[in-house]
Protein backbone atom coordinates (compact mmCIF):
# COMPACT_ATOMS: atom_id res chain seq x y z
CA UNK A 1 0.00 0.00 0.00
CA UNK A 2 1.88 2.97 -1.31
CA UNK A 3 1.23 6.66 -1.12
CA UNK A 4 2.10 9.07 -3.92
CA UNK A 5 4.39 11.90 -3.01
CA UNK A 6 5.38 14.82 -5.18
CA UNK A 7 8.79 16.44 -5.06
CA UNK A 8 9.99 19.77 -6.38
CA UNK A 9 13.49 20.89 -7.30
CA UNK A 10 14.35 24.27 -5.87
CA UNK A 11 17.39 26.45 -5.78
CA UNK A 12 18.42 27.84 -2.43
CA UNK A 13 17.08 31.30 -3.07
CA UNK A 14 15.09 33.36 -0.65
CA UNK A 15 11.36 33.35 -1.28
CA UNK A 16 11.37 30.18 -3.36
CA UNK A 17 9.47 28.08 -0.83
CA UNK A 18 6.94 30.86 -0.44
CA UNK A 19 6.39 30.87 -4.21
CA UNK A 20 5.81 27.13 -4.36
CA UNK A 21 3.33 27.16 -1.51
CA UNK A 22 1.55 30.14 -3.06
CA UNK A 23 1.21 28.29 -6.38
CA UNK A 24 -0.36 25.39 -4.51
CA UNK A 25 -2.58 27.70 -2.48
CA UNK A 26 -3.83 29.48 -5.58
CA UNK A 27 -4.66 26.12 -7.13
CA UNK A 28 -6.69 25.29 -4.04
CA UNK A 29 -4.45 22.45 -2.97
CA UNK A 30 -4.02 21.56 0.68
CA UNK A 31 -0.64 20.41 1.97
CA UNK A 32 -0.93 17.46 4.38
CA UNK A 33 2.74 17.39 5.26
CA UNK A 34 6.09 18.25 3.77
CA UNK A 35 9.81 17.94 4.25
CA UNK A 36 12.64 19.95 2.84
CA UNK A 37 16.03 18.42 2.18
CA UNK A 38 18.77 20.81 1.30
CA UNK A 39 22.38 21.08 0.25
CA UNK A 40 24.38 24.28 -0.08
CA UNK A 41 23.02 24.98 -3.54
CA UNK A 42 19.68 23.31 -3.97
CA UNK A 43 16.88 21.71 -2.09
CA UNK A 44 14.23 19.09 -2.70
CA UNK A 45 10.80 19.79 -1.36
CA UNK A 46 8.70 16.67 -0.77
CA UNK A 47 5.01 16.99 -0.27
CA UNK A 48 1.88 15.03 0.42
CA UNK A 49 -1.00 17.05 -0.90
CA UNK A 50 -4.76 16.79 -1.31
CA UNK A 51 -4.66 16.44 -5.12
CA UNK A 52 -1.43 15.25 -6.74
CA UNK A 53 -2.49 15.60 -10.33
CA UNK A 54 -3.66 19.16 -9.90
CA UNK A 55 -0.58 20.06 -7.86
CA UNK A 56 1.81 18.70 -10.48
CA UNK A 57 -0.02 20.58 -13.21
CA UNK A 58 0.06 23.86 -11.31
CA UNK A 59 3.73 23.57 -10.39
CA UNK A 60 4.79 22.63 -13.91
CA UNK A 61 2.84 25.53 -15.31
CA UNK A 62 4.74 27.77 -12.92
CA UNK A 63 8.00 26.44 -14.38
CA UNK A 64 9.11 24.04 -11.66
CA UNK A 65 10.69 20.64 -12.14
CA UNK A 66 8.35 18.20 -10.43
CA UNK A 67 8.70 14.51 -9.74
CA UNK A 68 6.23 11.95 -8.45
CA UNK A 69 7.13 8.83 -6.55
CA UNK A 70 5.87 6.31 -4.02
CA UNK A 71 6.45 6.41 -0.28
CA UNK A 72 5.07 4.39 2.62
CA UNK A 73 2.99 6.00 5.34
CA UNK A 74 3.33 3.99 8.56
CA UNK A 75 1.10 4.32 11.59
CA UNK A 76 3.53 4.17 14.53
CA UNK A 77 2.19 3.46 18.03
CA UNK A 78 2.12 6.74 19.91
CA UNK A 79 4.10 5.76 23.00
CA UNK A 80 7.71 5.99 24.22
CA UNK A 81 9.83 3.53 22.24
CA UNK A 82 7.25 3.16 19.46
CA UNK A 83 9.51 4.53 16.76
CA UNK A 84 12.52 2.61 18.10
CA UNK A 85 10.61 -0.67 17.78
CA UNK A 86 9.83 0.11 14.20
CA UNK A 87 13.34 1.19 13.24
CA UNK A 88 14.80 -1.94 14.86
CA UNK A 89 12.54 -4.06 12.74
CA UNK A 90 13.83 -2.27 9.66
CA UNK A 91 17.41 -2.68 10.84
CA UNK A 92 17.02 -6.40 11.45
CA UNK A 93 15.68 -6.84 7.94
CA UNK A 94 18.53 -4.81 6.49
CA UNK A 95 16.40 -2.23 4.76
CA UNK A 96 17.93 1.11 3.91
CA UNK A 97 16.02 4.32 4.60
CA UNK A 98 16.53 7.01 1.98
CA UNK A 99 14.68 9.59 4.03
CA UNK A 100 11.75 9.96 6.39
CA UNK A 101 9.54 12.64 7.84
CA UNK A 102 6.74 12.79 10.34
CA UNK A 103 3.06 13.64 10.25
CA UNK A 104 0.86 13.74 13.26
CA UNK A 105 -2.82 14.20 12.98
CA UNK A 106 -6.06 12.93 14.45
CA UNK A 107 -4.25 11.37 17.41
CA UNK A 108 -2.04 9.29 15.11
CA UNK A 109 1.72 9.44 14.65
CA UNK A 110 2.42 8.74 11.05
CA UNK A 111 5.86 8.49 9.53
CA UNK A 112 6.46 8.87 5.81
CA UNK A 113 9.27 6.63 4.60
CA UNK A 114 11.21 6.35 1.40
CA UNK A 115 13.01 3.00 1.47
CA UNK A 116 15.60 1.81 -0.98
CA UNK A 117 13.39 -1.19 -1.71
CA UNK A 118 9.84 -0.10 -1.14
CA UNK A 119 8.21 -3.40 -2.12
CA UNK A 120 10.33 -5.52 0.16
CA UNK A 121 9.75 -3.12 3.04
CA UNK A 122 5.99 -3.22 2.43
CA UNK A 123 5.94 -7.02 2.62
CA UNK A 124 7.85 -7.12 5.87
CA UNK A 125 5.38 -4.89 7.67
CA UNK A 126 2.44 -7.00 6.57
CA UNK A 127 2.63 -9.28 9.60
CA UNK A 128 3.57 -6.70 12.20
CA UNK A 129 1.57 -4.30 14.35
CA UNK A 130 2.72 -1.44 12.15
CA UNK A 131 -0.08 -0.47 9.86
CA UNK A 132 0.41 1.01 6.41
CA UNK A 133 -1.98 3.76 5.46
CA UNK A 134 -3.47 4.32 2.03
CA UNK A 135 -3.79 7.78 0.50
CA UNK A 136 -7.48 7.78 1.26
CA UNK A 137 -6.91 6.89 4.89
CA UNK A 138 -4.23 9.53 5.15
CA UNK A 139 -6.38 12.27 3.70
CA UNK A 140 -9.41 11.08 5.62
CA UNK A 141 -7.77 11.53 8.99
CA UNK A 142 -9.33 14.25 10.97
CA UNK B 1 21.68 18.16 -55.62
CA UNK B 2 24.49 20.36 -56.93
CA UNK B 3 23.48 23.89 -57.91
CA UNK B 4 26.57 24.82 -59.91
CA UNK B 5 28.06 21.60 -61.23
CA UNK B 6 30.85 23.27 -63.21
CA UNK B 7 32.39 25.12 -60.29
CA UNK B 8 31.44 22.90 -57.36
CA UNK B 9 32.96 19.77 -58.92
CA UNK B 10 35.88 21.48 -60.65
CA UNK B 11 39.07 19.37 -60.68
CA UNK B 12 41.71 20.58 -58.23
CA UNK B 13 44.16 21.74 -60.86
CA UNK B 14 41.62 23.87 -62.67
CA UNK B 15 40.41 25.26 -59.35
CA UNK B 16 43.96 26.19 -58.38
CA UNK B 17 44.58 28.13 -61.56
CA UNK B 18 41.19 29.84 -61.31
CA UNK B 19 42.03 30.88 -57.75
CA UNK B 20 45.49 32.14 -58.73
CA UNK B 21 44.04 34.20 -61.57
CA UNK B 22 41.29 35.67 -59.40
CA UNK B 23 43.71 36.30 -56.53
CA UNK B 24 45.90 38.47 -58.68
CA UNK B 25 42.87 40.38 -60.01
CA UNK B 26 41.51 41.07 -56.55
CA UNK B 27 44.93 42.07 -55.21
CA UNK B 28 45.30 44.53 -58.08
CA UNK B 29 41.85 45.89 -57.34
CA UNK B 30 42.38 46.55 -53.63
CA UNK B 31 45.90 47.88 -54.22
CA UNK B 32 44.63 50.41 -56.73
CA UNK B 33 41.55 51.57 -54.83
CA UNK B 34 42.02 51.19 -51.06
CA UNK B 35 44.82 53.18 -49.39
CA UNK B 36 44.85 50.76 -46.43
CA UNK B 37 45.74 47.82 -48.69
CA UNK B 38 48.29 49.78 -50.72
CA UNK B 39 50.07 50.73 -47.55
CA UNK B 40 49.94 47.19 -46.14
CA UNK B 41 51.18 45.63 -49.42
CA UNK B 42 53.99 48.15 -49.70
CA UNK B 43 55.01 47.50 -46.12
CA UNK B 44 55.10 43.75 -46.82
CA UNK B 45 57.08 44.51 -50.02
CA UNK B 46 54.68 42.70 -52.30
CA UNK B 47 53.24 44.21 -55.45
CA UNK B 48 50.14 42.59 -56.99
CA UNK B 49 51.97 42.22 -60.32
CA UNK B 50 54.29 39.73 -58.61
CA UNK B 51 51.50 37.33 -57.71
CA UNK B 52 52.05 34.34 -60.03
CA UNK B 53 50.65 31.41 -58.12
CA UNK B 54 48.70 30.50 -55.02
CA UNK B 55 51.99 30.17 -53.13
CA UNK B 56 52.31 33.97 -53.28
CA UNK B 57 49.22 34.30 -51.11
CA UNK B 58 51.38 33.68 -48.03
CA UNK B 59 53.35 36.84 -48.76
CA UNK B 60 50.27 39.04 -48.56
CA UNK B 61 49.55 40.84 -45.28
CA UNK B 62 46.75 39.77 -42.93
CA UNK B 63 43.67 41.89 -42.36
CA UNK B 64 42.32 42.01 -38.80
CA UNK B 65 39.03 43.04 -37.32
CA UNK B 66 40.77 46.09 -35.85
CA UNK B 67 41.72 47.15 -39.39
CA UNK B 68 38.03 47.10 -40.25
CA UNK B 69 37.23 49.23 -37.21
CA UNK B 70 40.06 51.67 -37.96
CA UNK B 71 38.62 52.18 -41.43
CA UNK B 72 35.05 52.58 -40.20
CA UNK B 73 32.70 52.95 -41.92
CA UNK B 74 33.48 52.90 -45.66
CA UNK B 75 37.22 53.30 -46.09
CA UNK B 76 37.80 49.69 -47.16
CA UNK B 77 35.23 49.87 -49.97
CA UNK B 78 36.80 49.71 -53.42
CA UNK B 79 34.01 51.79 -54.93
CA UNK B 80 32.22 55.03 -54.15
CA UNK B 81 29.02 54.60 -52.15
CA UNK B 82 26.77 55.24 -55.15
CA UNK B 83 27.94 51.93 -56.61
CA UNK B 84 27.05 50.15 -53.37
CA UNK B 85 23.48 48.87 -53.24
CA UNK B 86 23.51 47.27 -49.80
CA UNK B 87 25.23 47.71 -46.47
CA UNK B 88 25.36 45.18 -43.66
CA UNK B 89 27.16 45.40 -40.35
CA UNK B 90 28.08 43.32 -37.35
CA UNK B 91 26.26 43.98 -34.10
CA UNK B 92 29.14 46.00 -32.71
CA UNK B 93 28.73 44.69 -29.19
CA UNK B 94 32.43 45.17 -28.54
CA UNK B 95 32.71 48.62 -30.05
CA UNK B 96 31.97 50.16 -33.43
CA UNK B 97 30.32 47.71 -35.82
CA UNK B 98 32.24 46.36 -38.78
CA UNK B 99 30.59 47.59 -41.94
CA UNK B 100 30.47 45.72 -45.24
CA UNK B 101 29.08 46.74 -48.63
CA UNK B 102 27.74 44.95 -51.72
CA UNK B 103 27.38 46.01 -55.34
CA UNK B 104 24.48 44.78 -57.42
CA UNK B 105 26.75 42.04 -58.73
CA UNK B 106 27.88 41.13 -55.19
CA UNK B 107 24.25 40.56 -54.24
CA UNK B 108 23.85 38.28 -57.27
CA UNK B 109 26.99 36.34 -56.33
CA UNK B 110 25.84 36.04 -52.74
CA UNK B 111 22.35 34.90 -53.78
CA UNK B 112 23.86 32.24 -56.02
CA UNK B 113 26.15 31.08 -53.21
CA UNK B 114 23.15 30.82 -50.90
CA UNK B 115 21.23 28.87 -53.54
CA UNK B 116 24.23 26.52 -53.60
CA UNK B 117 24.17 26.35 -49.83
CA UNK B 118 20.49 25.45 -49.71
CA UNK B 119 20.93 22.86 -52.49
CA UNK B 120 23.82 21.38 -50.57
CA UNK B 121 21.42 20.80 -47.67
CA UNK B 122 18.95 19.13 -50.04
CA UNK B 123 16.55 22.07 -50.31
CA UNK B 124 14.86 22.56 -53.66
CA UNK B 125 12.05 24.31 -55.46
CA UNK B 126 8.84 23.33 -53.72
CA UNK B 127 10.35 23.56 -50.25
CA UNK B 128 9.00 26.07 -47.74
CA UNK B 129 11.85 27.79 -45.92
CA UNK B 130 11.07 29.24 -42.52
CA UNK B 131 13.76 31.88 -42.22
CA UNK B 132 14.20 32.57 -38.52
CA UNK B 133 17.56 34.25 -38.85
CA UNK B 134 17.46 37.94 -37.98
CA UNK B 135 16.67 40.36 -40.80
CA UNK B 136 18.37 43.71 -40.75
CA UNK B 137 22.01 44.66 -40.55
CA UNK B 138 22.87 41.06 -39.65
CA UNK B 139 23.59 39.13 -42.87
CA UNK B 140 21.85 35.88 -41.89
CA UNK B 141 18.24 36.79 -42.63
CA UNK B 142 18.64 38.53 -45.98
CA UNK B 143 21.31 36.07 -47.13
CA UNK B 144 18.92 33.15 -46.72
CA UNK B 145 16.07 35.19 -48.12
CA UNK B 146 17.73 36.00 -51.43
CA UNK B 147 19.21 32.50 -51.69
CA UNK B 148 15.84 30.82 -51.20
CA UNK B 149 14.23 33.03 -53.82
CA UNK B 150 17.07 32.41 -56.24
CA UNK B 151 16.62 28.68 -55.72
CA UNK B 152 12.89 28.99 -56.30
CA UNK B 153 11.87 27.80 -52.86
CA UNK B 154 9.11 29.53 -50.90
CA UNK B 155 10.57 31.70 -48.17
CA UNK B 156 8.79 32.79 -45.00
CA UNK B 157 10.62 35.92 -43.83
CA UNK B 158 9.64 35.52 -40.19
CA UNK B 159 13.00 36.54 -38.66
CA UNK B 160 13.92 35.50 -35.10
CA UNK B 161 11.81 35.61 -31.96
CA UNK B 162 8.15 35.28 -31.10
CA UNK B 163 8.56 31.55 -30.74
CA UNK B 164 4.91 30.53 -30.32
CA UNK B 165 4.07 32.31 -33.53
CA UNK B 166 7.00 30.60 -35.27
CA UNK B 167 5.50 27.26 -34.30
CA UNK B 168 1.99 28.19 -35.37
CA UNK B 169 3.26 29.35 -38.76
CA UNK B 170 5.46 26.30 -39.14
CA UNK B 171 2.41 24.14 -38.64
CA UNK B 172 -0.08 26.19 -40.68
CA UNK B 173 2.19 27.02 -43.63
CA UNK B 174 3.76 23.54 -43.77
CA UNK B 175 7.37 24.71 -43.47
CA UNK B 176 9.76 21.99 -44.61
CA UNK B 177 13.02 23.79 -43.86
CA UNK B 178 14.00 25.69 -40.72
CA UNK B 179 16.97 28.02 -40.74
CA UNK B 180 18.16 29.73 -37.54
CA UNK B 181 20.86 29.45 -34.89
CA UNK B 182 21.13 25.97 -33.34
CA UNK B 183 20.35 27.33 -29.89
CA UNK B 184 17.18 28.93 -31.21
CA UNK B 185 16.22 25.59 -32.80
CA UNK B 186 16.38 24.05 -29.31
CA UNK B 187 14.35 26.89 -27.87
CA UNK B 188 11.70 26.24 -30.53
CA UNK B 189 11.68 22.52 -29.66
CA UNK B 190 11.25 23.38 -26.01
CA UNK B 191 8.34 25.72 -26.63
CA UNK B 192 6.74 23.11 -28.92
CA UNK B 193 6.88 20.76 -25.99
CA UNK B 194 5.24 23.29 -23.69
CA UNK B 195 2.53 23.98 -26.27
CA UNK B 196 1.98 20.26 -26.79
CA UNK B 197 2.85 20.47 -30.50
CA UNK B 198 4.26 17.10 -31.54
CA UNK B 199 7.02 17.08 -34.16
CA UNK B 200 4.94 14.64 -36.21
CA UNK B 201 2.45 17.44 -36.82
CA UNK B 202 5.09 19.45 -38.67
CA UNK B 203 6.39 18.89 -42.18
CA UNK B 204 9.92 19.95 -41.26
CA UNK B 205 12.58 17.70 -42.74
CA UNK B 206 15.79 19.70 -42.72
CA UNK B 207 17.40 22.55 -40.82
CA UNK B 208 20.41 24.69 -41.65
CA UNK B 209 21.91 25.99 -38.46
CA UNK B 210 24.85 28.27 -37.87
CA UNK B 211 26.15 31.62 -36.64
CA UNK B 212 27.56 30.02 -33.50
CA UNK B 213 29.69 27.00 -32.65
CA UNK B 214 27.72 23.88 -31.73
CA UNK B 215 28.68 20.34 -30.90
CA UNK B 216 27.86 17.03 -32.55
CA UNK B 217 25.76 16.13 -29.57
CA UNK B 218 23.77 19.28 -29.92
CA UNK B 219 23.10 18.31 -33.53
CA UNK B 220 21.70 15.00 -32.32
CA UNK B 221 19.42 16.76 -29.86
CA UNK B 222 18.12 19.13 -32.53
CA UNK B 223 17.57 16.25 -34.96
CA UNK B 224 15.75 14.10 -32.43
CA UNK B 225 13.61 16.84 -30.93
CA UNK B 226 12.52 18.32 -34.25
CA UNK B 227 12.61 15.09 -36.26
CA UNK B 228 14.83 16.56 -38.99
CA UNK B 229 18.26 16.36 -40.55
CA UNK B 230 20.43 19.22 -39.32
CA UNK B 231 23.37 20.61 -41.27
CA UNK B 232 25.96 23.11 -40.19
CA UNK B 233 26.51 26.36 -42.09
CA UNK B 234 29.29 28.86 -41.76
CA UNK B 235 29.77 32.43 -42.85
CA UNK B 236 30.59 35.89 -41.63
CA UNK B 237 29.68 39.33 -42.88
CA UNK B 238 33.31 40.32 -43.42
CA UNK B 239 33.67 37.54 -45.99
CA UNK B 240 30.15 37.68 -47.49
CA UNK B 241 27.69 36.50 -44.83
CA UNK B 242 26.22 33.00 -44.81
CA UNK B 243 27.21 31.14 -47.97
CA UNK B 244 30.92 30.72 -47.29
CA UNK B 245 30.61 27.03 -46.49
CA UNK B 246 28.01 24.42 -45.61
CA UNK B 247 27.71 20.69 -44.98
CA UNK B 248 26.13 18.50 -47.61
CA UNK B 249 23.15 16.43 -46.56
CA UNK B 250 24.74 13.31 -48.11
CA UNK B 251 27.75 13.17 -45.78
CA UNK B 252 27.15 15.76 -43.02
CA UNK B 253 30.85 15.58 -42.43
CA UNK B 254 32.64 18.89 -42.74
CA UNK B 255 31.56 22.08 -44.48
CA UNK B 256 32.32 22.58 -48.18
CA UNK B 257 34.02 25.92 -48.65
CA UNK B 258 33.05 27.52 -51.96
CA UNK B 259 36.62 27.82 -53.08
CA UNK B 260 35.97 29.42 -56.44
CA UNK B 261 35.00 32.51 -54.42
CA UNK B 262 37.04 32.22 -51.22
CA UNK B 263 40.52 30.93 -50.48
CA UNK B 264 40.71 29.43 -46.98
CA UNK B 265 43.87 29.04 -44.92
CA UNK B 266 44.43 27.78 -41.40
CA UNK B 267 47.17 29.51 -39.47
CA UNK B 268 48.81 29.32 -36.09
CA UNK B 269 47.09 32.23 -34.31
CA UNK B 270 50.26 33.12 -32.43
CA UNK B 271 52.87 33.00 -35.18
CA UNK B 272 50.69 33.61 -38.23
CA UNK B 273 52.27 30.68 -40.02
CA UNK B 274 50.18 28.53 -42.35
CA UNK B 275 49.35 25.12 -40.99
CA UNK B 276 49.05 21.95 -43.08
CA UNK B 277 45.71 20.30 -43.82
CA UNK B 278 44.22 18.54 -40.82
CA UNK B 279 45.80 20.76 -38.17
CA UNK B 280 43.60 23.00 -36.04
CA UNK B 281 44.20 26.73 -36.09
CA UNK B 282 42.68 30.08 -36.99
CA UNK B 283 40.71 30.26 -40.20
CA UNK B 284 41.73 32.97 -42.68
CA UNK B 285 39.84 33.98 -45.83
CA UNK B 286 40.66 35.84 -48.99
CA UNK B 287 37.65 36.74 -51.11
CA UNK B 288 38.15 36.31 -54.85
CA UNK B 289 35.09 37.76 -56.52
CA UNK B 290 33.60 40.43 -54.29
CA UNK B 291 33.51 43.93 -55.77
CA UNK B 292 32.57 46.45 -53.10
CA UNK B 293 34.23 44.92 -50.08
CA UNK B 294 36.90 42.32 -50.81
CA UNK B 295 39.14 41.15 -47.98
CA UNK B 296 42.68 39.86 -48.20
CA UNK B 297 43.73 37.21 -45.67
CA UNK B 298 41.04 38.17 -43.20
CA UNK B 299 41.60 36.60 -39.79
CA UNK B 300 38.26 35.21 -38.64
CA UNK B 301 39.35 34.25 -35.09
CA UNK B 302 37.43 31.00 -35.65
CA UNK B 303 39.24 27.76 -34.86
CA UNK B 304 38.88 24.86 -37.28
CA UNK B 305 40.71 22.39 -39.53
CA UNK B 306 40.70 21.88 -43.29
CA UNK B 307 40.31 18.60 -45.15
CA UNK B 308 41.19 18.39 -48.86
CA UNK B 309 39.71 14.95 -49.63
CA UNK B 310 36.81 15.15 -52.08
CA UNK B 311 33.42 14.33 -50.60
CA UNK B 312 31.16 11.50 -51.67
CA UNK B 313 28.56 14.09 -52.68
CA UNK B 314 30.81 14.88 -55.64
CA UNK B 315 31.98 18.32 -54.59
CA UNK B 316 35.71 18.83 -54.92
CA UNK B 317 36.13 21.87 -52.69
CA UNK B 318 38.08 21.72 -49.44
CA UNK B 319 36.00 21.05 -46.37
CA UNK B 320 36.34 22.66 -42.96
CA UNK B 321 35.58 21.01 -39.65
CA UNK B 322 32.81 22.47 -37.56
CA UNK B 323 34.14 25.54 -35.74
CA UNK B 324 35.23 24.37 -32.30
CA UNK B 325 35.69 27.81 -30.80
CA UNK B 326 37.14 31.24 -31.29
CA UNK B 327 40.54 32.58 -30.48
CA UNK B 328 38.74 35.25 -28.48
CA UNK B 329 36.32 33.00 -26.59
CA UNK B 330 38.94 30.45 -25.70
CA UNK B 331 38.98 30.24 -21.95
CA UNK B 332 42.25 30.01 -20.12
CA UNK B 333 41.74 28.85 -16.60
CA UNK B 334 44.71 28.07 -14.43
CA UNK B 335 46.82 27.64 -17.53
CA UNK B 336 44.41 25.27 -19.25
CA UNK B 337 43.01 26.32 -22.64
CA UNK B 338 39.60 25.13 -23.69
CA UNK B 339 36.45 26.16 -25.50
CA UNK B 340 32.92 26.31 -24.08
CA UNK B 341 31.85 23.83 -26.77
CA UNK B 342 33.97 21.15 -25.08
CA UNK B 343 31.89 21.49 -21.94
CA UNK B 344 28.71 21.42 -23.97
CA UNK B 345 29.75 18.21 -25.61
CA UNK B 346 30.45 16.62 -22.24
CA UNK B 347 27.10 17.68 -20.81
CA UNK B 348 25.16 16.36 -23.77
CA UNK B 349 26.83 12.98 -23.41
CA UNK B 350 25.16 12.59 -20.04
CA UNK B 351 21.72 11.23 -20.57
CA UNK B 352 18.81 13.46 -19.70
CA UNK B 353 20.76 16.66 -19.23
CA UNK B 354 19.18 19.73 -20.72
CA UNK B 355 21.18 21.52 -23.34
CA UNK B 356 20.84 24.69 -21.31
CA UNK B 357 23.98 25.54 -19.47
CA UNK B 358 26.09 28.50 -18.58
CA UNK B 359 29.74 28.81 -17.74
CA UNK B 360 30.82 31.33 -15.16
CA UNK B 361 34.43 32.23 -14.66
CA UNK B 362 35.50 34.17 -11.59
CA UNK B 363 38.71 35.11 -9.92
CA UNK B 364 38.91 34.44 -6.21
CA UNK B 365 42.11 35.93 -4.87
CA UNK B 366 44.63 34.84 -7.44
CA UNK B 367 42.78 31.68 -8.40
CA UNK B 368 40.41 31.39 -11.34
CA UNK B 369 37.29 29.35 -10.71
CA UNK B 370 35.00 27.68 -13.19
CA UNK B 371 31.35 27.17 -12.46
CA UNK B 372 29.00 25.28 -14.75
CA UNK B 373 25.30 25.91 -14.23
CA UNK B 374 23.00 23.19 -15.51
CA UNK B 375 19.25 23.26 -15.65
CA UNK B 376 17.58 20.31 -13.96
CA UNK B 377 14.81 18.72 -15.99
CA UNK B 378 12.44 15.90 -15.15
CA UNK B 379 14.69 13.27 -16.71
CA UNK B 380 17.45 13.81 -14.19
CA UNK B 381 15.50 15.07 -11.21
CA UNK B 382 15.09 12.74 -8.26
CA UNK B 383 13.50 13.05 -4.86
CA UNK B 384 16.75 11.75 -3.40
CA UNK B 385 19.55 14.19 -2.67
CA UNK B 386 22.26 11.63 -3.27
CA UNK B 387 21.15 11.00 -6.85
CA UNK B 388 21.43 14.67 -7.70
CA UNK B 389 24.73 14.87 -5.89
CA UNK B 390 26.04 11.93 -7.84
CA UNK B 391 25.06 13.72 -11.05
CA UNK B 392 27.08 16.71 -9.87
CA UNK B 393 29.99 14.44 -9.09
CA UNK B 394 29.77 12.80 -12.48
CA UNK B 395 29.95 16.11 -14.32
CA UNK B 396 32.74 17.32 -12.04
CA UNK B 397 34.68 14.12 -12.70
CA UNK B 398 34.26 14.32 -16.46
CA UNK B 399 35.29 17.97 -16.49
CA UNK B 400 38.41 17.08 -14.56
CA UNK B 401 39.15 14.18 -16.85
CA UNK B 402 38.69 16.17 -20.04
CA UNK B 403 40.01 19.58 -19.07
CA UNK B 404 42.27 18.73 -16.18
CA UNK B 405 40.67 21.34 -13.94
CA UNK B 406 37.94 21.12 -11.38
CA UNK B 407 34.67 22.85 -12.01
CA UNK B 408 31.95 23.64 -9.55
CA UNK B 409 28.70 22.22 -10.84
CA UNK B 410 25.58 24.07 -9.86
CA UNK B 411 22.17 22.63 -10.60
CA UNK B 412 19.58 25.30 -11.27
CA UNK B 413 15.86 25.36 -11.85
CA UNK B 414 14.55 25.02 -15.38
CA UNK B 415 14.11 28.15 -17.47
CA UNK B 416 16.33 30.16 -15.17
CA UNK B 417 19.16 30.46 -17.67
CA UNK B 418 18.81 32.88 -20.50
CA UNK B 419 17.21 31.67 -23.74
CA UNK B 420 18.52 32.79 -27.08
CA UNK B 421 16.85 33.83 -30.27
CA UNK B 422 20.14 34.54 -31.97
CA UNK B 423 23.68 33.70 -30.99
CA UNK B 424 23.95 32.07 -27.59
CA UNK B 425 26.16 33.61 -24.96
CA UNK B 426 27.24 30.73 -22.78
CA UNK B 427 30.15 32.22 -20.93
CA UNK B 428 30.07 34.87 -18.27
CA UNK B 429 33.60 35.93 -17.48
CA UNK B 430 33.60 37.98 -14.31
CA UNK B 431 37.35 38.24 -14.11
CA UNK B 432 38.58 41.77 -14.48
CA UNK B 433 41.81 41.14 -16.24
CA UNK B 434 43.53 44.35 -17.20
Amino acid sequence: MKVKQISVFMENKSGRLAQITRVLGDADINILTLSLADTADFGILRLLVSDNEKAVRALKAAGFTVGENDVLAVDIPDRPGGLADFLELIGVNDINIEYMYAYRKGGKSILIFRFEDLDRAGKIFADTPFKLLSSEELYGLS
Amino acid sequence: MIWDEEFETMPREALDSLQAYRLRKIAERVYATVPFYKEAFDKAKIHPSRIKSLEDLKRLPFTNKTDLRDNYPFKLFTLPLHEVVRIHASSGTTGKPTVVGYTKRDIDTWSALMARTLSCAGVQKGDVVQNAYGYGLFTGGLGFHYGSEKLGATVIPISGGNTKRQIMIMEDFGSTVLVCTPSYALTIAEVMDEMGVKKERLKLRVGIFGAEPWSRNMRQQVETKLGIQAVDIYGLSEVIGPGVSVECIEAKNGLHIFEDHFIPEVIDPDTGESLPYGEAGELVFTTLTKEAFPVIRYRTKDITRLFPEPCRCGRTHVRMDRVTGRTDDMLIIRGVNFFPSQIESLLMDIEGLEPHYQIIVRREGTLDTLEVRIEVNEAVFSDEIRKLESLEKKVTGECREMLGISAKIKLVEPKTLQRFEGKAKRVIDERNIQ
